[in-house]
């Protein structure tokens, strides 16, 4: 036990390590040495991250158990894709309103579904996300299981790079806000936090907004990325692959999530030749992870070098 | 309705199905009143508790804070009009720590937009550092400072009482429902709450209702108190007006007191 509060100051060392990493991967992003598949992989995990740190924010922080992410990914998907084909918009705009339409469907669906709580919740959205899939396949402008082809390829490594950046910052500045806390308050206990006078209505309602809006982003850069989308993109394994980099990495973490998403999409590339067992390996390791580590990679805790350092004997956590 | 009455509660039922918690209540709150609810196990209490603060919209009836209606109001609405409450079974945030849980509360009083958060404007390092300041000097009065960091959760029983009671008030209330703060604890621990109690209500400007089953407590700091029976008001007076109640005798307090 310290004496000293501990502080949740940013550490310097960790931002220093990201930004050198960053950097080099840019570095060689940039010197056009990297080869094509690592730049699609490069892209996947940004996509991803978005991915995960929006379903976090709905799921780890605020704590409702959403099962629909792949659905509001989809939305985002096919309306900035549809923009891009018929009305030929600079693509942002084709990204932000695809985000847009998924966060009203947000909000149009969160306000009666977050009435329920736990496994009722996460049935409803369950039940959302295959509605949104089915409708895409059966609409004559979606072109049903054909998906959209000739999707204009406008998404580069960087706009990924630069949103999933924007994610991240957003979802850790609001963390660090009395905003944050409501939502965390939430998570904890719904009539405490009411009794706090905060209007738990709005805020579940805000994170699954939020949520959905950086999903359908993720989507929209997802389809401008591939040039081709079609509804077996956003089925409900999608979902759960989304989640199981949630839980891995620990609910409520965001650096978890991000340290999980890049696990778990570099994994199953590394291991090509077997690529089929991915969803046994998926399975094996959450069951692993359940069993071992119930609360994830991280817990509720943000990765510090400090720690990391610790975790490897090289001292220097004397404070913990 | 007279203006020293801060709040009013006129002919409040609650029924639950065919049970009736609470049957026609009415009473009112004088400012800086500290008023004393008892009665027996089940004699609807918590229930009163529970529509004050708007967990329950009453059957019939209504509440007035300060000659405004509230009874239809959502409890985060009530909580912003100034009723702060504790939770009998306590409902602290178990996994977040001492210093937030006191955070969270000053959400309404210390509040900005989002955007200011997102963005990181002044507007939200002032806010920020004004929510710490408050939260250490709460802290600190209700000798919480040491554990500051640890987790609710992780704290002794007289601590989690004394942080829900930190945590109603960072809310900033002008009403303050206690629901058996003194619960589990010992002796001591209670006579330190009794003089907790009388501190703070010195200090906020308080008006307290408070239910206790220790009948210490209640008589020493109460300056008038209410029985409930089976939902039923069956007397109202001073401690020792209470005392020497026949219908008080029989239905709770036993012939010993």
């Amino acid at each position: 036990m310290t004496l000293e509060t501990k502080q949740k100051k940013p550490d310097g060392y960790l931002m220093l390590f990201l930004a050198l990493l960053i950097l080099s991967v840019n570095l060689l992003l940039i010197s056009g040495k990297m080869p094509a598949y690592y730049k699609g992989i490069l892209g996947f995990a940004g996509i991803n991250i978005i991915l995960a740190v929006s379903l976090n924010l709905i799921n780890g922080i605020t704590g409702q158990f959403s099962l629909g992410h792949a659905g509001f990914m989809a939305v985002g998907a096919y309306v900035s894709a549809l923009i891009s084909i018929y009305l030929k918009w600079p693509l942002i705009l084709a990204l932000l309103l695809g985000a847009v339409v998924a966060a009203l469907l947000g909000i149009i669906i969160g306000l009666p579904t977050l009435r329920l709580k736990g496994d009722y919740l996460a049935i409803a959205t369950l039940g959302m996300g295959e509605i949104i899939r089915v409708v895409l396949l059966n609409l004559e402008i979606t072109k049903g299981a054909r998906g959209l082809t000739a999707i204009p390829r406008s998404t580069s490594i960087y706009l990924v790079e630069l949103v999933a950046f924007i994610t991240v910052i957003f979802t850790v500045n609001l963390m660090r806000s009395t905003h944050g806390r409501a939502l965390l308050s939430i998570r904890e206990d719904e009539i405490a936090s009411e009794a706090m006078g905060i209007n738990t209505t709005f805020y579940k309602v805000f994170a699954f907004a939020t949520g959905a809006f950086f999903a359908g982003l993720a989507g929209g850069l997802f389809a401008h990325l591939m040039g081709y989308i079609a509804p077996k993109n956003f089925e409900f394994m999608r979902s759960i692959e989304i989640l199981v980099m949630v839980v891995l990495g620990g609910l409520g973490s965001i650096t978890g999530s991000i340290v999980a998403t890049i696990i778990l999409t570099i994994l199953p590339e590394a291991l090509r030749s077997f690529s089929q067992y991915r969803m046994v390996l998926y399975s094996g390791l959450l069951i692993i992870m359940m069993l071992f580590r119930p609360q994830g990679l991280m817990g509720t805790k943000e990765l510090q070098v400090r720690e990391v350092f610790r975790l490897f004997g090289f001292g220097g956590g004397k404070n913990v | 309705m007279s203006e020293t009455n801060l709040l009013e509660a006129k002919c409040v039922t609650m029924n639950f199905g065919g049970l009736t918690a609470v049957a026609n209540l009415s009473f009112e709150l004088k400012k800086g009143e500290l008023v004393g609810l008892i009665g027996p196990n089940g004699a609807g209490k918590t229930t009163v508790f529970n529509m004050l603060t708007g967990v329950y919209s009453p059957s019939f009836g209504t509440i007035h804070l300060e000659d405004e209606l509230i009874s239809k109001l959502p409890p985060y609405r009530i909580t912003q009009k100034g009723i702060a409450r504790t939770f009998q079974n306590i409902r602290l945030f178990n996994q977040l720590s001492v210093t937030d849980n006191v955070r969270i509360a000053f959400h309404t009083r210390k509040l900005y937009p989002i955007y200011n958060s997102i963005f990181l404007t002044p507007n939200f390092f002032k806010q920020e550092r004004a929510i710490a300041d408050d939260t250490k000097a709460l802290l600190s009065l209700l000798h919480l400072e040491e554990r500051a960091e640890d987790k609710a959760c992780n704290l002794s029983y007289g601590q989690m009482r004394r942080l829900e009671i930190a945590r109603a008030l960072a809310t900033g209330p002008k009403v303050l429902l206690l629901d058996e703060p003194a619960a589990g604890m010992n002796p001591q621990e209670t006579e330190e709450l009794t003089a907790l109690i009388a501190l703070i209500r010195e200090k906020f400007d308080l008006t307290i209702l408070l239910i206790e089953h220790d009948m210490t407590l209640v008589m020493k700091l109460c300056e008038r108190i209410m029985v409930l029976d089976y939902g039923i008001q069956i007397a109202s007076g001073t401690p020792l007006e209470i005392r020497q109640n026949k219908r008080v005798i029989e239905a709770y307090l036993g012939e010993e007191v």
